[in-house]
C-alpha cells in the first residue's frame, strides 16, 4: 500500500515547532496588555439589548396591571406555563386578574405572551437571573410578576416598532 | 316539488321556506345575525346578502322566499363584496373590548370579522359611547355599546317566553334596548337571550368573568331540574362545573332552558357540603371510614332485621339503573315489598314553554320500573304510620329528603333502629342517618333519565370522582385537562370519594353472596332491558345524543323480580 504522501512538506524551521510556539506565545502576550472584556458576574452584569428575551413580566401603570385577564397569553403558550383567572372590577375596564400565575419551570421564554398580548401588559424583561430551591418558588404569582412601566420602557418601545411592524 | 337552484346545485323545497332555510337544512352556512331557526323573520342585519339573478339588487336570505326556478349565489364576488360591507358598518361602533368581553370565542361578529371581514377599518371617527354594565333583570347584563340590534333578544322575550320586557329605544346610532319603565327582564327564561345574542351584549351574571369558553370541557347531559329534562350541556374546567347552556333537542327543549335550571342545577355538584366518603355513625358523630368498613357494617346491621321490617325509599332523582338495582336489591337481598318514593310536585308551578311541576327528573322511570307511588297507595304517610307502629324498623334512603319534605315522617324517626342513606350532599336527612353512602351527582355517572314525555335520554359524567379517570373514562377533555399535570397548580381538581348508587348496592349485594356483576351502567340498562318491554333492546348506543321515544303503551311487566 502506497504511503500518501503530504502535498507540502513542512520546512525546517517549522518541524522543529519553536518558532509557532514563540509565535503564539507572543499573541498571549499582547492580548495580556489590551483591555480586558472579561464581566466579573455577579459583582458585574452585562446591560442586556431591548430585543433580549428574559422572564416575561406584567406592566404596571399607574399602580395596577394592565392586564385585563382576557387570557390569550394562556391560550397562546405552548408550555402551558400561565395561569390567568379573571374577575370584575368597577374599574372603566371591566375585567382583571385576580390571579395571574406564571410556572417559571415550564416557561421556556419563546415570548409568544408578550406577542399576543392585546394590551401590552405581557412583555419579555431583561431578568435572566432565576434560581430556585422549592418547586413552589418556581411559580411566579403576581407579586413577583408586577414591574412598574417605568422600568420596561425600552422593551415596551421595542414591541411596539419593531415587532409589531 | 318545486326546486331552487343555490350555488349551482338545484335543492327541493317546500313552498313557503325562506332561501336561508333552504340553504341550511342542505348545509350551506349563509352567515346571519339576527335569524334564529326558531324565531321570527325581522331581516334588520343585512348580514345574510345573497345574490339573486334577474334580481338588480342583494337580497337577505333570511326574508326572501325561495321561488321555483330561483338562482342563488351565496358565494358570488357581489354577494362577498356586500357582505364585507355590512361587516364594516357593523364594526363601526362596536367596541374593540374583545380581550374584556366574555363572548370571546363564541362570538359571531369575531367569527364573521374573521371570514367575511376585511381585516381593517376606514372608520377614523369616535366610536359612540352608550352604556355599559346596565342590568336589565336579575340573571342579565347588558352592554349596550357591543349590541349590533338584530333584536334577538326582544324577539326571543316576545315568542318565545311570552314576557314582553325588552324594547328598541331611540333610533340610528344611538338605537339601544332597555326594558319598559318600571319592568325587570325577570321572565323565567331570560338567560336565553345570553345563548342567542350573537355578540357579548347580554351576557350571564352567574358566569361573567369566571373562564374562558376554550378552557372548558362541554359534556352531552340533561338537566335534572324538572321533568322536561332539557337537553344540556356542562361546562367543566378544572374539574368544576361552571355553567349550564342548552343544547338543541327539538322534540323536548328546542334551543331554550329556563333560568332555575341554569342557575341552580349545577352548584351542588361542587358544593362546600358534599358527603366525601362513607360515614358511619360512631358517638353521635359521623366518622368518615374505609369501604369494606362501611360495606360489612351495612350487611350486619341489615341482617338483624327481618324481611318485612325494612323499607325502602327509591329516587325520582337518581337514575334508572340506580333505581333499578335498588328495586332488585330490595326483592332478591332485602326481600322486601315496601319500596316507597318520595313525590316533589310544585303545583301550579309549570308552564306551556318547558317547566313542569313535577321538579324530578325520572320520575316517568320509576312509573315505568313499576316502583309504587303515592298514586298506588303507599305513600310517605303510609311509610310514616308503619314506622310509628314499629312495623318498620330499618329504612333506606336513596338520593333524596324525604325528612325536609315530610314532617310526618321526621316525628317517628327516633323508632327507626338503622337509618342507611345515600346522599350527595349533607341534608335534613342525613342528620339521622347511621350510615351515610356518597352518592354520585348527575354530572359525576352514567345513566339514563326518562322525561315525562316518555323519553328515555342519557346522561353522561362530565366531572370525575376519585375513582373515575377522564381519559380513561372517555370523559370530555379540555386542553388544560389533557395536559396538567399534578404539579400544576391548575390542574389539582377537587375531587370527591362518591359513587354512583347502583355500584354501591352492587357491592352490599356481593357481601350478601348475589350476583349483581354489573360491569357499567350499561350493563344495567340492558338488563332493565331483558325484564321490561318498555326498555327491551336498547342500550346506550339506541339512545344516542337525542333520546329515545319508549313506547308508554306497552305493558310494563316484571319477569324475574316479582
Amino acid at each position: 500500500m502506497a504511503v500518501k504522501k503530504r502535498k507540502k512538506d513542512l520546512h525546517f524551521f517549522e518541524r522543529i515547532y519553536l518558532v509557532e510556539i514563540i509565535k503564539g506565545l507572543l499573541l498571549t502576550l499582547k492580548h495580556l496588555f489590551k483591555p480586558k472584556f472579561t464581566l466579573q458576574y455577579p459583582e458585574e452584569k452585562i446591560e442586556q439589548a431591548p430585543s433580549y428575551r428574559g422572564r416575561p413580566v406584567l406592566v404596571m401603570d399607574n399602580g395596577k396591571e394592565r392586564c385585563v385577564a382576557c387570557g390569550l397569553c394562556s391560550r397562546v403558550c405552548p408550555a402551558l406555563a400561565i395561569q390567568v383567572q379573571a374577575s370584575e372590577t368597577e374599574d372603566e375596564k371591566e375585567r382583571y386578574p385576580v390571579l395571574f400565575e406564571i410556572n417559571m419551570l415550564r416557561c421556556i421564554f419563546c415570548g409568544f405572551c408578550e406577542e399576543v398580548c392585546p394590551e401590552e401588559a405581557i412583555v419579555m424583561s431583561k431578568d435572566y437571573e432565576l434560581v430556585f430551591t422549592r418547586y413552589d418558588d418556581a411559580i411566579f404569582g403576581k407579586d413577583k410578576l408586577l414591574v412598574p412601566v417605568e422600568k420596561l420602557k425600552d422593551r415596551l418601545e421595542f414591541v411596539r416598532t419593531q415587532m409589531r411592524k | 316539488m318545486p326546486k331552487v337552484t343555490i350555488d349551482g346545485i338545484q335543492y327541493e323545497f317546500n313552498p313557503g321556506e325562506t332561501i336561508i332555510q333552504v340553504a341550511e337544512r342542505n348545509g350551506i352556512h349563509i352567515p346571519h345575525y339576527c335569524w334564529h331557526p326558531k324565531l321570527s323573520v325581522s331581516g334588520n342585519c343585512r348580514m345574510c346578502l345573497v345574490e339573486v339573478e334577474k334580481m338588480p339588487k342583494l337580497v337577505i336570505a333570511c326574508s326572501t322566499l325561495a321561488m321555483e326556478g330561483m338562482v342563488v349565489h351565496t358565494k358570488s364576488e357581489r354577494a362577498i363584496k356586500g357582505r364585507e360591507h355590512v361587516m364594516e358598518f357593523l364594526l363601526i361602533n362596536h367596541p374593540l373590548d374583545c380581550p374584556i368581553c366574555d363572548e370571546a370565542g363564541e362570538c359571531m361578529l369575531q367569527e364573521y370579522a374573521y371570514r367575511h371581514g376585511t381585516g381593517y377599518s376606514r372608520f377614523i371617527e369616535e366610536k359612540n359611547q352608550k352604556p355599559k354594565r346596565v342590568k336589565l333583570g336579575p340573571y342579565v347584563m347588558f352592554d349596550a355599546e357591543r349590541c349590533i340590534s338584530c333584536s334577538r333578544c326582544i324577539r326571543f322575550s316576545k315568542e318565545i317566553a311570552k314576557a314582553d320586557q325588552l324594547t328598541f329605544v331611540q333610533r340610528g346610532d344611538r338605537v339601544t334596548i332597555e326594558t319598559f319603565p318600571g319592568k325587570q327582564f325577570d321572565n323565567p327564561y331570560s338567560l336565553n337571550v345570553v345563548d342567542i345574542c350573537p355578540v357579548g351584549a347580554l351576557t350571564n351574571i352567574d358566569f361573567r368573568f369566571k373562564a374562558r369558553v376554550w378552557e372548558m370541557s362541554a359534556t352531552k347531559s340533561i338537566c335534572p331540574g324538572c321533568a322536561r329534562g332539557c337537553n344540556i350541556d356542562i361546562w367543566v374546567r378544572n374539574n368544576e362545573i361552571l355553567r349550564l347552556t342548552p343544547r338543541l333537542n327539538e322534540s323536548v327543549n328546542d334551543y331554550w332552558m329556563c333560568d332555575h335550571g341554569r342557575i341552580n342545577c349545577f352548584k351542588f355538584v361542587n358544593a362546600k357540603d358534599r358527603v366525601d366518603g362513607p360515614h358511619l355513625r360512631k358517638d353521635g358523630e359521623l366518622i368518615k371510614v374505609k369501604w369494606d368498613e362501611a360495606v360489612n357494617y351495612t350487611i350486619s346491621e341489615l341482617k338483624k332485621f327481618n324481611p318485612n321490617e325494612i323499607a325502602v325509599i327509591a329516587s325520582p332523582f337518581a337514575t334508572l339503573e340506580d333505581n333499578f338495582v335498588l328495586l332488585k336489591f330490595a326483592k332478591q337481598v332485602l326481600r322486601t315489598k315496601n319500596i316507597f318514593y318520595n313525590p316533589h310536585i310544585k303545583p301550579g308551578d309549570q308552564d306551556d314553554i318547558l317547566i313542569r311541576e313535577d321538579k324530578t327528573p325520572n320520575s316517568t322511570g320509576l312509573k315505568l320500573l313499576g316502583i309504587q307511588t303515592s298514586e298506588n297507595g303507599l305513600s310517605i304517610e303510609t311509610l310514616s304510620e308503619f314506622i310509628k307502629t314499629k312495623v318498620i324498623k330499618c329504612l333506606i334512603v336513596v338520593e333524596d329528603d324525604p325528612i325536609a319534605s315530610n314532617s310526618k315522617l321526621k316525628d317517628v324517626l327516633q323508632n327507626l333502629d338503622t337509618v342507611v342513606v345515600f346522599a350527595t350532599n349533607q341534608n335534613k336527612t342525613t342528620e339521622y342517618t347511621k350510615i351515610l353512602y356518597p352518592a354520585a351527582t348527575y354530572a359525576e355517572k352514567n345513566g339514563v333519565f326518562v322525561n315525562f314525555q316518555g323519553i328515555a335520554q342519557r346522561l353522561r359524567p362530565a366531572i370525575s370522582t376519585i375513582e373515575m379517570e377522564r381519559t380513561l373514562d372517555g370523559m370530555a377533555l379540555s386542553r388544560l385537562d389533557k395536559f396538567g399535570t399534578e404539579f400544576d397548580k391548575w390542574a389539582r381538581p377537587v375531587k370527591y370519594d362518591a359513587m354512583s348508587t347502583w355500584k354501591i348496592l352492587s357491592q352490599i349485594a356481593r357481601g350478601f353472596g348475589f350476583k349483581f356483576d354489573y360491569m357499567t351502567s350499561e350493563d344495567v340498562f340492558i338488563e332493565i332491558g331483558n325484564n321490561y318491554r318498555a326498555f327491551s333492546g336498547l342500550n346506550y348506543e339506541s339512545l344516542g345524543d337525542k333520546g329515545y321515544k319508549l313506547n308508554l303503551t306497552k305493558v310494563i311487566e316484571e319477569k324475574i323480580l316479582v
